[in-house]
Order: C-alpha cells, then structure tokens, then sequence
C-alpha cells in the first residue's frame, strides 16, 4: 500500500515538474509574446497542479491527513491560471504588441477596429 | 477604449465567493492552525479589490454600500470592549475566558473571547485595507 502511494506520489510530482520545466523552456524560446504566454500558462498551469495533486495524496495517503485547502488550491489555479493569461494577452494587444511576423491569421483585429469605430475613437 | 471584458467579470463572481469564504476558514482557523484575523482581513479585502479590478468603484460601491471608516471604528470598539471586559468582573486587563460549550448543530465547542478580539483585528485590517485602495483609486 505504501509503496502504491508512492508511486502515485512519485508520478505526479515528477509529471508536474516535467511541465513546469517545458513551460520554462518554452518561455525562453518561443518567438513573440503570445506564444510565450501560449506556453507559460498552459504547461504550467497544469505542471503546479500535478505538483499540488502529488502533495495532496502524499499527506492523504502516507500521512493519513486529508487536506482540502489543497484541493481548493487546484480548482481555484485551475480557474484563474487561463483568464489571467487570457487578460495578459487581451491588455498587450490592445496596447499594440505586434504578433510574430510568421502569423497569418488575426481575427482580433477587425474586431478592434470595429469597436473603435463605434466608439469613435481616432 | 471601452472591451468587453465578459470573461474577466464572470470568473471574478466566482472567485470571490471562493476567496471569501477561504477567508473565513483562515478566520476560524486561527487559534489551532496558521491563520487568524490580520490574514483574514487582508484575504477579504484582496477579494473586494478584485470585484473592484472586474466591475469598476461606483459598481461595486453600489454592491457593498459599506462605509469602511465605521468599520475600522467597530472593530477598535470591539477589540478594546473584549480587552476591557474583564476589568468589570475583577480581572486584570486582556484577561480572556473560555468554556466547552455543546451546541445544537456543531456538537462540543470551545468558545473563547480571543475569537472575538481576533474579530475586531479582522475588522480594523479590511476596513483600513479598503480605505486606502478606495482613497487611492478614487481621485482623478
């Protein structure tokens, strides 16, 4: 039994570490600033809720304490991880970061443009 | 420019019940495990402060139409009120009580008038919390 719950333990922490580490070297070498949060969001995201998971069923399982804060933990990454991401993203294109040169398609833009038409800006 | 910035708002309706009530938990949890009234206040506050990011002041003004200055004053009442409640019995000055009550629902309790000091901390760290990011976001 022990040795079971170890190596659940073992798999998700060394699964969230693998994640968090892509993330890491995704955001040293993705080109522009959407692909890098592209990266950095998602990867790690899931990476610090493999780690948490991990902790969770060590102190459940080993130690015979159940802990849900750290549920809570996940479920609440889970939500706020992607929309904090997705208002990053959201705020620097409207601050005018300009996507890689290799991206070809850009539906945000028109949309841009039709707001500040309506709102008649410039 | 005015976005629309529907996803923001919906996830912080959601995120605050979580926030707030994971305050409440470090609230009551404090006497037993890390937690009581200053992390408490600041948790709660920090929930208000994201509705305020989401919705803009006046909204959330409207939502919660608290004076916050009156809620600093209800907590220094209620802490000096504790503090000094044991002068009339007798007692030295912060002398606390505590007794194992059997209530109703939450079976044997351990009620203790330290709770209701920590109740005054907590109040006096959200209401000076929320007076200054209102002070401050309020001037144009």
């Amino acid at each position: 039994m022990t040795i079971l719950a170890n190596i659940l333990v073992v798999f998700f922490i060394a699964a969230g570490l693998l994640f968090t580490v892509v993330a890491a070297i995704g955001i040293i070498r993705l080109p522009d600033l959407y692909s890098r949060s592209h990266a950095a969001s998602k990867s790690s995201t899931l990476g610090v809720m493999c780690i948490l998971l991990g902790v969770f069923f060590h102190f459940w399982l080993n130690e015979g304490h159940f802990n849900p804060a750290i549920l809570l933990g996940v479920l609440f990454l889970f939500i706020t991880g992607p929309v904090g991401a997705h208002i990053m993203g959201r705020s620097s294109y409207i601050a005018g970061v300009k996507p890689w040169s290799g991206t070809i398609r850009d539906d945000l833009k028109n949309e841009l443009e039709r707001m500040k038409k309506e709102q008649n800006i410039k | 420019m005015k976005v629309n910035n529907v996803i923001l708002q919906f996830t912080a309706k959601i995120v605050f019940f979580i926030i707030f009530f994971f305050a409440v938990n470090i609230f009551f949890a404090g006497h037993y495990t890390p937690g009581g009234g200053f992390v408490g206040g600041l948790v709660t506050a920090s929930a208000i402060v994201l509705l305020i990011i989401a919705f803009d002041l006046n909204t959330v003004q409207k939502l919660l139409p608290i004076n916050y200055i009156f809620v600093v004053a209800v907590g220094l009442i209620l802490s000096l009120g504790t503090a000094s409640f044991s002068m009339f019995v007798g007692q030295p000055f912060f002398t606390h009580f505590f007794d194992y009550f059997y209530l109703p629902l939450f079976g044997k309790t351990s009620l203790h008038t330290a709770a209701l000091f920590d109740l005054g901390v907590y109040l006096v760290v959200v209401g000076v919390t929320m007076t200054i990011i209102q002070t401050i976001g309020e001037d144009e």
